[in-house]
């Protein structure tokens, strides 16, 4: 899906608190439709900097979580000061958006099942990937893994979900990736679509590696633009280096060797 | 309200600074909108060497305060792959081409002017002399006399408008300028980031704690405004070439700034992350 050039503003309709995050609705008349895994820059119009720091500056990446009926979805975490003022915004505040961006998911081929492989924030793309996926009558399994019940409790966003959590207060005590191998032993005609902290996706990249599974990964990285000017977000392939916003963010796995070298955004 | 630079007519004063803007990739982004509203009245490419470069090991970025620093590292195609697969699509921009060249010796550069020479779609040639100098470790144009003695070099290889891109990081910008300026080059832009590090706050020991992965970087955006404005105003006092001006423009504001002091074009970086038409908006507001 093309974008509009330029930022546009977009008002906030809704921010809910689900568990430790939030989900930030915004309404987006003129914004055409995503494919499920791009994503948007945002920015609050209004002090978007003069935080800790003097931060933020640069528009943040955030993946579309949902968008219908003009109106999107994102998911986020307050974790510094980008997404701490973005935490704050509501309704009637106002953002700017630059989207849709990147490259999203495709379809699983010959009859293949998708399973869907999130960690913690980054099961957003996964949200809107399980919809549409319904949608089109394909299975759409999701395995999700979280630090914790607060945000665990986000896993209400995808229907029927198995969870994991690292301090076992929810689910299966343990990683997603168990989850994920579990799956896999007893049905592996599958396509693994996931997303999630640097660790989790290497671990599922080299699984599906070892399994000979397709798998496509929605990478994340510090990225200034989105666009692909300013090269900052590139993470290694087997072909070169590949920048994150345009070549992905939603890489084919069998292009990537680890994907746990290159880092996120600046602390 | 249009602005003779160089011998060219261009239809207003904001273009981009080299390495900030990839066309290219923004028409595949954006559609041929990017076309229909082309923000930039001539379009700066990135910076080009002989050979290709993939560029500095991730992290890449850091946001600093009011700022970014970056270490990108000048990932390009290298010199035959640019003129054969970019110089076309660049061309559909429907303005002027600044092709903007990097060599670590005079012979590597000579190179590069010479090929761009040949190319009609290339309008001027813009020289990054920020690459350090192998046996001083200076920035190859940071020394006036050096600076001279390359240009002179170069002069005689091209009629097209010959542009230096000043390093900031020199004890005598102005020198610098007027060194250019003596050998013939057509304008001088500036300020090029300055060279800035970012520690990672995780990570011990402390001291070897870098956060990018090329170990420093440059910094950009409104931070070094009031440096980018000294500079550009200590230089136009010395020379009568035109200057790019550049270095946290971010309103037509801070572009009239630059142009108070004698700019006669300004360039825009940073902020088209995060609004990729800004040059448009400040251009429409420097007419107003």
């Amino acid at each position: 899906m093309v974008a509009p050039f330029g930022r546009r503003t977009v008002q906030i309709t809704r921010s809910d608190t689900v568990g430790a995050y939030r989900v930030l609705h915004a309404a987006d008349p003129e914004g055409p439709a995503p494919v499920a895994g791009q994503f948007a820059m945002l920015q609050s119009v209004e002090r978007w900097g003069g935080g800790e720091d003097e931060r933020p500056y640069l528009p943040r990446a955030f993946s579309y979580a949902r968008f219908a009926g003009g109106e999107a979805q994102f998911l986020l975490e307050d974790v510094g000061p980008g997404t701490n003022r973005l935490d704050e915004l509501t309704v009637g505040d106002e953002m700017w958006l630059l989207g849709p961006l990147g490259v999203g998911f495709s379809a699983p081929a010959d009859g293949r099942r998708a399973l869907l492989v999130g960690g913690g924030v980054g099961i957003a793309p996964l949200v809107i990937w399980q919809d549409t996926l319904l949608e089109q009558g394909t299975q759409a399994l999701a395995l999700l893994g979280f630090r914790d019940r607060a945000r665990a409790q986000a896993a209400e966003l995808l229907r029927d979900a198995r969870v994991a959590s690292d301090d076992g207060s929810v689910g299966h005590h343990g990683l997603v990736l168990d989850l994920l191998q579990r799956e896999l032993d007893q049905d592996a005609h599958a396509v693994v679509y996931a997303c999630g902290p640097a660790a989790m996706l290497e671990a599922v990249r080299a699984e599906c590696e070892r399994r000979k599974l397709p798998a496509q990964l929605a990478l994340e990285s510090g990225m200034a633009c989105g666009f692909g000017a300013c090269f900052g977000c590139v993470v290694p392939s087997r072909d070169g280096y590949l920048r994150v916003c345009v070549d992905g963010p939603v890489i084919d796995a069998a292009r990537l060797e680890r994907v746990d070298q290159h880092a996120g955004a600046s602390p | 309200m249009s602005v003779s630079f160089c011998g060219l007519d261009l239809r207003h004063r904001v273009i981009n600074g080299s390495g900030t803007f990839d066309a290219i990739a923004a028409q595949r982004v954006f559609g041929d909108e990017l076309y229909e509203r082309f923000p930039f009245t001539a379009f700066v490419s990135k910076t080009i060497t002989l050979a290709p470069r993939e560029g500095n090991p991730p992290p890449r970025l850091w946001e600093a305060q009011a700022g970014l620093i970056n270490s990108i590292g000048l990932p390009n195609k290298g010199l035959d792959r640019y003129l054969s697969e970019d110089l076309p699509q660049l061309a559909k921009l429907g303005v002027p081409l600044f092709t903007n060249v990097m060599g670590s010796t005079a012979q590597e550069l000579s190179r590069l002017v010479e090929a761009c020479a040949q190319f009609t779609q290339i309008t001027a040639i813009e020289l990054n002399v920020s690459c350090p100098n192998v046996k001083t470790g200076l920035d190859i144009g940071a020394d006036p006399a050096q600076l001279q003695k390359l240009l002179s070099t170069l002069r005689p290889l091209t009629s097209k408008p010959l542009i230096v891109k000043l390093t900031p990081n020199a004890s005598d910008v102005p020198a610098c300028a007027q060194a250019a300026e003596s050998a013939g080059a057509d304008a001088v832009s500036l300020i090029n980031t300055l060279r800035a590090s970012a520690l990672d706050p995780r990570r011990a020991p402390r001291a070897s704690a870098r956060w990018l992965g090329g170990g420093s970087g440059g910094l950009s955006g409104a931070a070094i405004r009031p440096v980018a404005l000294a500079q550009v105003a200590a230089v136009t006092e010395r020379v009568e070439i035109p200057v790019i001006g550049m270095g946290g423009v971010q309103t037509s504001r801070h572009a009239q700034d630059l142009i108070d002091v004698g700019a006669t074009l300004v360039a825009v970086g940073t902020e088209s992350f995060r609004d990729p038409t800004a040059a448009a908006r400040i251009a429409l507001d420097l007419d107003k």
